[in-house]
């Protein structure tokens, strides 16, 4: 096993209505897309957006897509319309969550390193040498 | 739906149509391709790629979808200062670029550039209709998605769908209250021969649907075929969104010449069968992923996506690419729609001010934490109240607060800003204020600052029974 942020796995869009967002999080190839279920939990989730999220989060599969659909309540700082927020719609969230890491099995590794794609272990390791 | 439902009442005799501008066929009997662009996708959108859009795209219908939740209560104010205003104020730059070519290739227009006036902004349409001498042409003029005087007489039962809570409660003044129209005024204004169709609120999708529905004839509750269609809607109603808009990220998902965006076409068969394109000769792109991205756009459970009218299931949703920027939708089954319409709430809530300052150089941050402190002391000093504060960093955690990656070093730059709501209008300018003074009388080596005072237009939602809301096409022949 080896950990990759998820950006390395998958591509993802934020949208939003009223006070909740929803990302779509998309494999790149359809042998991501189990990893992705296993570790792009709906608790994961809540736990990397910390503060940010209020309320709960629930997680849609549509696996005829590779994707699923996280509903994030009481997300964008009470509302688009009366958010602080410097992004009220979230729409930068969708950028947020490719920062999860995620375990990734030695197969599809070496399959995501040969395209490029470093794990996130080696390249702290890579910046102390 | 009982026929007795006023919203239904739109029914349309075919046989009585008149025909329009464009060459299809008999309405409701359309057996060729039907091609329907989509030329803007909010109310700023650029007006440029709907002109080459009608030009060179051989489109049957154009689509101008340009209200997000908050325009139409903006719009509202703006009306309420100025009776003439209150529509789109793109939509003359649009016309003036497109209807040549509408009316040379036989191109209809469906839009909610109307906003909070749509027979202002058909009255504007006239005018420029005659400027540009097009000859008779058919505007048609969709109302009655203003509710406002509906929801505050039944402000004690109404409630509000994001706290369940009744109107009543709502503490701010309530400027705006529209409803979300399905397609079925629509459908009528084509079949009175409408060339352009302008409405106010109204589902996003409804705009694409209308076409649809009035030139295959499909019925109004042939929900799995009406799902077809709105999940090609679904594609295009961000606009280029699905042709390769807010999408690049390098290295990762590249956009060809992305400067040349093109926007999308819709391909509609009479049997629900949608192609999603684009321009031909433009940059951009159309593939399966992005097209998984727009169909995942701000939906909550795919297995219930409400529109009008129809609930959409994209859960089998299949997408296929079946040529360069060419991508086949398939499956998508559809439900009755719903019982009541959706309405937005404008409501005036107070006041938002912000202050911004940048801080460069060796020991940026620590001068900007100082100047955070002395800011949030000066607050307390002068007794300003504020209902929310929040200061970020830009450079560091703006965007995504606690949950941010931070890096390693402190930032070369970074920029303080406190962003605070006040009911009162003082409070938010005295907020605003005290950060501008920062610059003289803060830490030193900063940027000039900026600041800004603004309305909160928050916007509400409720559900009302569909009886309550009237819609009425009124139609003008402009020659």
């Amino acid at each position: 096993m080896k950990t990759f942020y998820l950006r390395e796995l998958a591509h993802a869009r934020a949208g939003d209505k009223g006070n909740t967002s929803n990302i779509g999080v998309i494999a790149y190839e359809p042998q991501y897309f189990p990893i992705i279920l296993r570790h792009v939990t709906a608790e994961r989730v809540k736990a990397h957006f910390g503060s940010i999220v209020t309320g709960p989060v629930t997680r849609h599969v549509l696996p005829n897509l590779d994707a699923i659909n996280l509903v994030l309540e009481g997300a964008l700082g009470g509302g688009v319309t009366r958010s602080l927020s410097l992004d009220p719609h979230g729409k930068s969230y969708s950028a947020l969550i490719l920062s999860m890491h995620v375990e990734v099995p030695d197969d599809i590794a070496v399959e995501l390193m040969l395209k490029g794609r470093r794990p996130v272990a080696r390249t702290q390791e890579e910046a102390k040498s | 739906m009982p026929d007795s439902d006023p919203a239904d009442r739109l029914l349309f005799n075919f046989s009585k149509c008149t025909p329009a501008m464009s060459q299809s066929d008999a309405p409701g009997m359309r057996q060729r391709t039907l091609r329907i662009g989509c030329g803007a996708s909010y109310a700023g959108d650029r007006v440029e790629p709907g002109v080459d859009l009608v030009a060179r795209g051989n489109l049957d219908y154009l689509v101008y979808e340009t209200l997000a939740e908050r325009t139409v209560a903006a719009a509202q104010l703006e009306r309420l200062k100025d009776p003439e205003a209150g529509f789109n104020e793109l939509m003359e730059a649009r016309f003036r670029g497109v209807l040549p070519h509408c009316k040379r290739n036989g191109t209809r227009i469906v839009t909610n550039m109307g906003a909070a006036n749509p027979r202002g902004a058909a009255r504007r349409t006239a005018q420029l209709i005659r400027e540009l001498g097009l000859g008779t042409t058919r505007v048609a003029t969709v109302l009655g998605d203003d509710v406002l005087d509906y929801c505050l007489r039944h402000a004690e039962t109404l409630r509000i769908m994001e706290t369940g809570q009744p109107l009543s409660t709502i503490e701010g003044e309530i400027v705006s209250a529209n409803a979300y129209l399905g397609a079925a005024p629509m459908v009528e204004a084509l079949a009175r021969g409408a060339d352009i169709v302008i409405t106010g609120r109204c589902g996003d999708c409804s705009l694409f649907l209308a076409p649809m529905m009035y030139e295959f004839g499909w019925p109004d509750d042939d929900w799995d075929t009406l799902a077809k269609g709105a999940s090609g809607a679904d594609m295009v109603e961000c606009g280029a969104n699905v042709s390769g808009a807010y999408y690049a990220d390098p290295g990762y998902k590249d956009v060809p010449d992305l400067a040349n965006l093109g926007y999308p076409i819709l391909e509609v068969e009479r049997d629900g069968a949608i192609i999603v394109t684009k321009l031909e000769g433009t940059g951009g792109v159309v593939n399966r992923a992005i097209c998984t991205e727009q169909l995942l756009y701000e939906i909550g459970d795919p297995a219930s996506y409400i529109t009008p009218d129809v609930i959409v299931d994209f859960t089998d949703v299949a997408l296929q690419e079946t040529g360069k920027d060419r991508v086949h939708i398939s499956g998508g089954r559809g439900r009755e729609r719903p019982a009541d319409l959706k309405v937005s709430i404008g409501v005036k809530e107070g006041w938002i001010g912000e202050g911004e300052i940048t801080f460069a150089g060796l020991g940026a941050l620590d001068r900007a934490r100082l100047a955070e402190h002395v800011a949030r002391e000066r607050l307390k000093i002068c007794g300003i109240h504020l209902d929310e504060l929040r200061v970020d960093y830009i450079g560091l955690n703006s965007l995504h607060g606690d949950a941010s990656l931070l890096p390693k070093e402190p930032p070369y730059e970074v920029r303080l800003r406190f962003a605070g709501r006040s009911r009162n209008r003082s409070d938010a300018t005295r907020l605003a204020n005290e950060v501008e003074t920062l610059v003289s009388k803060g830490p030193g080596m900063s940027s000039l600052p900026r600041k800004y005072v603004r309305e909160v237009l928050a916007i509400h939602s409720c559900l009302v029974p569909r009886s309550a809301v009237r819609p009425e096409v009124i139609m003008a022949e402009v020659a």
